[in-house]
């Protein structure tokens, strides 16, 4: 079995992840004008959970930071503090900071001090106070109730005079009254005598004398006191330890070596004045224990069957309802009958020193009145239990991510063999309309359904990478010193999680162009009559079985003949070229373009456009380019919902089957030699509508067969890439369309040449999946060498 | 390269192999590493791949590489019939298939009799052997599979 | 059998904390994410004892113990605070919302152990 600590950390780490999400969530609605008390605890729970669990890690500076962090928060949240727009950016800039700090924590990666510093002493400014270590969160929550006054006297155990040479030295007598508050508080007097006794050798006398008789009896009153008599080694920290959540709600004198023999401190308040036998206004019974043998008889067995040695049984416990003081006493070892009392004498801390033995002394009255326990209990007033909230969040499970992709692969393994057996029955001839044909309708269709639903599994909600674009957005503003407010749309939309998780980098880079090239200066802005804010807008949304995602930003448009120039001086085209704007658009896509003439340190990183579109097309997606002078530019990706399955065209090849993406087909053509033009050193090209298209013989360029000397009657697939590129692939037939399984070559052998991975056909066999983009590069960097370059079309 | 797959079996006195046929000669390899032993389908060609790699199959819906040992060893290239054998074994953390003539024996050969591979070895397949035993007259190589099948292939190609 | 605890606490890793803290000390956890769960589960059973966070969404633990000691057969179970910090003023505060004792985060499952055998015995173990 794994270590159940380490799954715990890790999931306290998924955990940081969602509460960090939330913290972003809570601080755009603040941002954006949302003062609900809730949304200011969502964002403090948020950073409090976090310290929380961070702190049972033992991580220390995620708990410093977020203790900082959760300070002012807090401040917040009491109303102390309103925060203004810079606030509100230190906020933001802080839940950055924590979520690198987290990261860095999981990872075991080092954080940069300095930002956190410096966060940290903005937050300190910020709550205005020095942060107080004890400083506690929960001050404002709260809602005191009456409490039980303090009644203890016993602290100054030194001016207590020793009673009993009998007991043997090394004993520590420990006395222990405890008052209403006590029970009311749900402690239990038996389970701290218990625990007391755990600590060595002890000998438990309970004194009963003040309890009244049962007329009298105040059931939620105490009544009751101990005396411990404790051989052990432990120190008075420990028998205080025990009593640690009763302090100030019982009487407690500890003395080593000596039996205390301080007087019960009993809350008696709501005692009567006046006792049977007791005398007037004495609230101590000459003889309690006979008083309490009056009690009914019930009592009186339940009394007796209670005496006995605590160090050798214990009864059950009490019955929780039962536990009010005089119900619930602990087995009691021989009580001898207590000494008579002064009767009245408010002497608290003057214990009589007339006890003969090391029996607990009922003795002073009570020196304070103590509010009725049903208050203190927070009885009969109590609020009625509050209805079921209708706002359940939906239950959800969390699962390995390699079980989900055990059974998307099984799906697979499904799909394949559903597809199989369709082959057989049609190999067999049975007609369309019998029985195993319908059935196999059927089974098709739930077979699709189950497909869709497994691959919803491991769908995800954008969500989270729009909040680190957010970040995105925010650190780029400063660096390039332009307001920009970041609107997003379609967070919902789910999308296959690697595709997600690959989606982050391109994404980046993107928005953070935006920023930088997009957006206009604040005072070209102004000239242009825009507002000095500007906006990038990111939205995502299901179109057609794909995820679209557009990053637009409302900024000066592409400037077409800037870029141009720039393509031309680096010799990206020629010069001179016709192109229409969306050809100019996509000159941002060429390796070696930057259209920053001062390269910042935002974008300017060496990454281009070009790494952004192979990064999308190597998760099938395609990227568009759109612009308006003045008014800005929309990138628009769209992606495959899932990488397991592909819509692709079964093609033969050099008698080899194929798959090839259908996303990457423009058109399929018959071809004619008389279209074909050889560009010399065998190379040929299509003459396809007043232009010229490599052609390629993917038989040839797969190495399955020599190139063909004519290839009349064989069938063209025209392929394009994002930026217009062109390439006509020879195939010898297409056979069908359909969506196939994807499988990794990767894992089992490594990267292949122009493809992409594998799949498994209805006939068992593999096909291999075509990577068009990777093919055509290849024979881009061998055809640069030997032919001039083909020329964008025109 | 000796013996680290022998030291596994430290506590046993005896290695059991399987044995098959190449072309003329006999090979075996360590029955542990062995997943499953399955009959001829046509592979799928890899492009660009090296002439030993016949291509991937399809073992129950997982891709398996198919390296014809034959050439591998630089015997020849195995003119696969129905007859063929794939031997799917497990090297390391990938499984692949090896394909051969036929498949002849389950064999226990004491440790003491296993003997490493002279240095000179004639023919071209030594470095891929790594013991050498006598069975009933006749020379058995143990193949070493790391050396056949050396990690990830395709990107070191 | 052990003792059946309430644990409440929105936080999943401090539940999974206090989950294996409590079986491995032999109890019989029960989890709740907040207040409002928390009530839900108390509808269903007695619990020994109950350990609850303050910070909850939907209903915090003050609010939790307030409608704990509210039900005629709860008002005596012992109710464990889980608190990041430790002064006195909280502990106080703790009580006087009708709290039985305190548990400092992080916890430490030995000392979480004995706060609960001191509140609520040692079971019929």
């Amino acid at each position: 079995m794994s270590d159940p600590m380490a799954e715990i950390r890790a999931s306290f780490f998924i955990e940081c992840e969602e509460l960090l999400e939330a913290l972003q969530d809570g601080l755009a609605a603040m941002e954006g004008g949302d003062t609900d008390s809730e949304t200011i605890n969502v964002c403090f729970r948020a950073v409090h959970s976090i310290k929380g669990g961070a702190g049972a890690f033992g991580l220390e500076s995620l708990v410093r930071f977020a203790h900082r962090y959760e300070t002012v928060m807090d401040e917040v949240r009491a109303g102390k503090l309103s925060p203004d727009h810079d606030a509100m950016m230190l906020f933001f800039r802080a839940a950055d900071v924590l979520s690198d700090i987290v990261r860095a924590s999981r990872d075991g990666e080092t954080v940069d001090e300095s930002e956190v510093e410096t966060t940290l002493s903005q937050l300190e400014a910020l709550a205005g106070d020095p942060p107080e270590e004890d400083d506690e969160a929960e001050v404002s929550d709260f809602q005191p109730m009456s409490l039980a006054i303090d009644l203890d006297v016993s602290s100054d155990t030194d001016d207590l005079p020793a009673l009993d040479e009998a007991d043997a030295p090394g004993k520590t007598f420990v006395r222990f009254a405890p008052h209403a508050a006590l029970f009311a508080s749900g402690n239990e007097p038996q389970h701290l005598l218990r625990s007391v006794s755990a600590l060595g050798a002890a000998e438990i006398t309970c004194d009963e004398s003040a309890i009244p008789s049962l007329k009298d009896l105040d059931p939620e009153a105490a009544h009751l006191s101990w005396t411990i008599a404790l051989e052990t080694d432990a120190s008075e920290t420990d028998i205080r330890d025990v009593f640690d959540f009763v302090d100030g709600i019982c009487d407690l004198e500890i003395n080593a070596a000596s039996a205390p023999s301080a007087p019960p401190l009993l809350d008696l308040g709501d005692l009567p004045s006046t006792i049977d036998d007791g005398g007037e206004a004495a609230p101590f019974p000459e003889a309690a224990t006979d008083e309490a043998s009056t009690m009914d008889d019930a009592q009186d067995a339940q009394n007796g069957a209670r005496r006995g040695r605590l160090t050798l049984s214990i009864s059950e416990p009490a019955e929780p309802d039962a536990a009010s003081g005089a119900m619930s006493q602990p087995p009691i070892e021989d009580t001898p009958d207590p000494e008579p009392s002064d009767a009245g004498e408010a002497a608290p801390t003057l214990p009589t020193a007339k006890s003969d033995a090391a029996a607990p002394v009922a003795d002073t009255p009570p020196v304070a009145a103590v509010p009725t326990p049903s208050g203190a209990a927070g009885g009969q007033d109590a609020p009625a239990k509050p209805a079921s909230a209708a706002s359940q969040p939906k239950p959800t499970v969390r699962v390995d991510l390699e079980r989900i992709d055990r059974l998307v692969n099984l799906v697979g393994e499904l799909v394949i063999n559903q597809a199989m057996l369709s082959q057989s029955v049609q190999e067999a001839g049975l007609p369309s309309n019998s029985p195993v044909s319908q059935g196999l309708e059927e089974f098709m269709q739930l077979t699709r359904d189950i497909q869709d639903s497994v691959m919803m599994i491991r769908a995800q909600p954008v969500k989270p990478l729009f909040q680190r674009m957010s970040r995105i957005v925010r650190e780029a503003s400063v660096a390039v010193g332009k307001r920009v407010r970041l609107v997003t749309e379609g967070e919902g939309t789910e999308v296959d999680k690697t595709v997600i998780e690959r989606l982050a980098d391109p994404l980046t880079h993107m928005i953070r162009n935006a920023v930088d090239h997009g957006l206009e200066s604040r005072e070209k802005r102004v000239e242009a009559g825009k507002s000095e804010e500007g906006k990038v807008t990111l939205t995502a949304a299901h179109r057609s079985g794909r995820v679209v995602l557009e990053i637009s930003d409302d900024g000066g448009g592409i400037n077409r003949p800037k870029v141009r120039e720039i393509a031309e001086s680096k010799g990206l085209i020629a010069e001179g070229l016709t192109l229409s704007d969306s050809e100019i658009d996509n000159l941002l896509f060429l390796p070696g373009f930057s259209t920053a003439s001062q390269v910042s340190d935002l974008s300017g990183r060496g990454v281009g456009m070009d790494v952004v579109r192979s990064a999308i097309q190597g998760l099938g997606g395609r990227i568009n380019i759109a612009s308006e002078p003045g008014s800005g530019t929309t990138f628009s990706i769209s992606l495959p919902l899932t990488l397991a399955v592909l819509d692709g065209m079964v093609v033969k090849a050099a008698g080899e089957t194929l798959v090839v993406p259908l996303g990457a087909i423009v058109e399929t053509l018959s071809l004619q030699d008389t279209e074909i033009r050889s560009v010399g050193n065998g190379g040929n090209v299509l003459h396809i509508r007043d232009s010229f298209v490599p052609l390629l013989d993917l038989g040839t360029e797969l190495g399955y067969r020599e190139a063909p000397t004519s290839y009349d009657g064989s069938v063209v697939l025209l392929i394009t890439q994002e930026d217009g590129t062109r390439a006509a692939l020879v195939v010898d037939s297409i056979e069908e369309q359909r969506q196939v399984v994807i499988k990794g070559l990767q894992e089992s052998y490594g990267h292949v040449p122009g493809i992409a991975a594998a799949t498994i056909l209805g006939d068992g066999q593999i096909a291999l999946i075509l990577d068009p983009v990777d093919l055509m590069s290849n024979i881009a960097g061998r055809g640069r060498a030997s032919a001039p370059p083909l020329e964008l079309a025109g | 390269m000796t013996d680290q797959t022998m030291t596994k079996h430290s506590d046993d006195s005896e290695l059991e192999l399987l044995s098959f046929r190449v072309g003329e000669q006999e090979y075996s390899v360590d029955i542990m590493s062995v997943r499953e032993i399955r009959g001829w389908t046509r592979a799928t060609p890899l492009p660009h791949s090296a002439g030993y790699m016949r291509g991937v199959i399809n073992l129950r819906g997982a891709v398996l590489p198919i390296i014809d040992l034959a050439c591998r060893l630089s015997i020849g290239v195995t003119e696969t019939t129905e007859r063929n054998v794939i031997i799917v074994v497990q090297i390391g953390e990938t499984s692949v298939g090896l394909l051969v003539d036929a498949v002849s024996d389950i064999l226990s050969i004491p440790l003491t009799e296993l003997q490493p591979p002279p240095d000179m070895l004639s023919d071209a397949s030594a470095s891929f052997v790594r013991a050498l035993t006598v069975v009933e007259g006749r020379m058995l190589r143990v193949l070493d599979l790391d050396a056949v099948h050396p990690q990830k292939e395709g990107t070191a190609a | 059998m052990g003792l059946q605890i309430l644990a409440v606490d929105d936080s999943r890793t401090i539940r999974d904390m206090l989950k294996l803290a409590l079986l491995q000390a032999g109890f019989e956890p029960r989890l709740a994410e907040d207040g409002m769960h928390g009530l839900e589960v108390l509808e269903r059973m007695v619990p020994d004892a109950i350990i609850t966070d303050i910070n909850m969404p939907r209903m915090d633990g003050f609010g939790f113990i307030e409608a704990v000691r509210g039900q005629e057969r709860h008002r005596a179970t012992p109710i464990l605070v889980l608190t990041t910090e430790s002064a006195p003023e909280l502990k106080a505060r703790a009580r006087a919302a009708g709290a039985t004792g305190w548990i400092v985060k992080p916890f430490d499952p030995e000392k979480l152990v004995k706060a609960l055998r001191t509140v609520a015995g040692p079971g019929a173990a």
